[in-house]
């Protein structure tokens, strides 16, 4: 499968801040790529330079064989960026955005009113489309810059945080249109804070922290990656959950985590674990309400990741 | 620029013909988005710009349109002016016109096309912020249209101002004592001031982080400037140091050109010309200027 982006050696500093410090990346056509990280990571600044809102300063990229940097004009017409940064007009209608969108594309008034009215058929925009946006929920207002994104039909379209600040039924009803436009066959780049948005939506993920790839692969070959199990410990009395990490710290490799009465114990063996750990915890008696052997959260895993960076960083 | 490190799925691929994906090498249809690219005849790259202005001008005065209170401060403000200074100052102030309001008047044009101009600066400092010109970017639109659109819309402003002002000095007994043609000149005249003022603020609003800011410095350079030209005294009465500054402003360029073409003040070639003189060269400045930070902004 040809690769839609291509992303080589990417640099890029804001005076001292480095921004990007040599990134690599591939997102074959009609796929999803899903990019996470932190913020501050470089994400919104990778999307700028493929987008072609900014130059890299060192480094290639290109996209369905464009250079970003050189062929920025035949590539415009061809990319589609929506989220927190490219935003629509907030005193013009919803038609009138994505009318004024398809004006700027070039395309004939006719068309673009037309374009217009199917993509605010398509998106349930309907209801709203004449009424000034200023007024929309934060949801109907993500709904709108997706749409404006695709006014010229794109076959790449970049996402910079398309869900953030959504409440949770507003976030899935756009999840279900991304997955309609990927089933149409458009290739997408995704940046994401959310690990359940990147395993959702993504068919191949990349990680990035300060500016540099730290892992990529699909969502469960990176819960591989970081490896085993882990061995989930309710306890009865919040009031013991110190005691009970004391009691339990020589089981696991890493100090367990824990969260109000939950503790995780990351472990190469889980069931051997989840055994001794309950012969410990009656040995101390302590009252356990649940323990249970599972696979580890992407949310662990990219704490994981980005931890191990900083502690590479820091010598 | 070719690949160094990155292969592409085709093989070698020089920069004018895309590979990959049957991706057409110019619009997919005559129906399709379509880019402005330098290889294209420079009379469609002109259509297209001027195209691109006018939508974006059409946008920015739906947005006039859209902000009743702003419209009705920046129509209020102006008139206020007109009768405070109309009214307190009658007979307060030694002017060469028999009436204080004749020789007001067109200092009024001036005035209120010089406050208004930091607006070109809130419009375009608002639009970076909200992302607006990022996505304009995003669009294979030409460069040029932001700050065209933006400039042509507050010309529209201008104008409309300006005759405003004209209307409310009429029904409070200003007469034109020109002719018709020099009267169409005068407001011409004072809209293109407005116009030269929206460039330089347009570079204020590209170098200033948020609207607010911009707005305050607006403010803060534009009203002693106005205060301290020809807009509501004669030059002639200020203390020496400071009618040598006045008379080199532009501002006072303007209202005497103003005053001449709409009263007859005076022969009205000299201080029209040197008006427009003065008008061109702010523009000469901050065109490129603006441009330059349109281009390096954010």
């Amino acid at each position: 499968m040809p690769h839609a982006v291509e992303v080589a050696g990417l640099r890029k500093a804001y005076g001292s801040t480095v921004a990007l410090d040599g990134v690599d990346l591939t997102v074959a056509a009609g796929s999803v790529l899903g990019l996470l990280g932190p913020n501050g990571a470089g994400k919104t600044t990778l999307v700028r330079i493929l987008t072609t809102l900014l130059s890299p300063d060192a480094g290639q990229a290109r996209i369905l064989g464009l250079d970003v940097a050189g062929d920025a004009e035949r590539l415009r017409p061809r990319l589609g960026l929506a989220g927190q940064h490219a935003s629509v007009d907030e005193l013009l209608t919803a038609r009138e955005n994505l009318r004024m969108v398809g004006r700027l594309y070039h395309l004939p008034r006719r068309t673009a009113a037309r374009r217009a009215d199917e993509l605010i058929e398509r998106f349930d925009l309907g209801d709203a489309a004449d009424r000034p946006v200023k007024g929309f929920s934060g949801g109907m207002r993500r709904r709108l810059d997706l749409a404006a994104s695709l006014v010229n039909e794109p076959p790449v379209l970049f996402l910079d945080e398309p869900t953030t600040g959504l409440d949770p039924r507003s976030r899935l009803g756009l999840w279900e249109i991304i997955e309609r436009l990927v089933e149409d066959g458009t290739t997408l780049l995704l940046t994401t804070q959310y690990l359940e948005e990147a395993d959702r939506l993504a068919d191949r993920i990349v990680v990035i922290d300060h500016g540099q790839v730290i892992a990529e692969g699909t969502g469960d070959a990176l819960k591989e990656r970081v490896g085993g199990q882990v061995v989930d410990v309710r306890v009865a009395d919040l009031a013991e959950v110190e005691h009970a990490r004391s009691v339990l710290s020589s089981l696991a490799h890493e100090t367990p985590t824990s969260e109000g009465a939950l503790l995780s114990l990351p472990t190469d063996d889980g069931v051997g674990t989840l055994v001794r750990a309950a012969q410990k915890l009656e040995a101390a008696e302590i009252a356990v309400t649940d323990l249970a052997v599972r696979r580890p959260s992407l949310d662990e895993v990219f704490l994981t990741l980005t931890a191990r960076d900083d502690q590479d960083a820091a010598p | 620029m070719t690949a160094s490190g990155v292969t592409s799925g085709t093989g070698p691929s020089p920069d004018a013909d895309p590979p990959q994906g049957g991706v057409p090498r110019d619009a997919p249809s005559e129906a399709g988005p379509r880019a402005i690219t330098a290889d294209q005849p420079a009379w469609t790259r002109l259509r297209w710009a001027a195209s691109d202005a006018a939508v974006v001008t059409g946008r920015n005065l739906r947005h006039f349109v859209r902000q009743p209170q702003l419209l009705l401060f920046s129509t209020v403000q102006p008139v206020m002016f007109v009768l405070l200074f109309a009214f307190v100052f009658d007979g307060a102030i030694d002017v060469p016109t028999d009436d204080y309001l004749q020789y007001l008047l067109p200092g009024i044009f001036v005035q209120s096309v010089a406050f208004r101009a930091a607006q070109t600066a809130v419009g375009l400092a608002e639009d970076l912020d909200r992302g607006v010109i990022d996505r304009f970017r995003t669009l294979p639109m030409a460069r040029s249209a932001v700050l065209a659109g933006r400039t042509f819309a507050d010309l529209a402003r201008n104008v409309f101002i300006v005759l405003l002002m004209a209307g409310v000095g009429l029904a409070l007994g200003f007469r034109f004592e020109t002719n018709p043609w020099l009267a169409v000149a005068a407001i011409l005249m004072v809209s293109l001031f407005g116009y030269a003022l929206s460039w330089v603020f347009a570079y204020v609003g590209l170098r200033t982080k948020g609207a607010e800011a911009a707005q305050s410095a607006g403010f803060v350079v534009m009203f002693p400037l106005v205060f301290a030209s020809s807009v509501f005294v004669p030059v002639e009465s200020m203390p020496g140091w400071l009618a040598t500054f006045a008379s080199w402003s532009p501002i006072t360029h303007a209202a005497d050109a103003a005053r001449a073409l709409s009263i007859g003040s005076g022969p009205a070639l000299p201080p029209t010309l040197l008006s427009l003189t003065s008008i061109a060269v702010v523009l000469a400045v901050f065109v490129p200027l603006s441009v330059r930070a349109y281009r390096r902004a954010r």
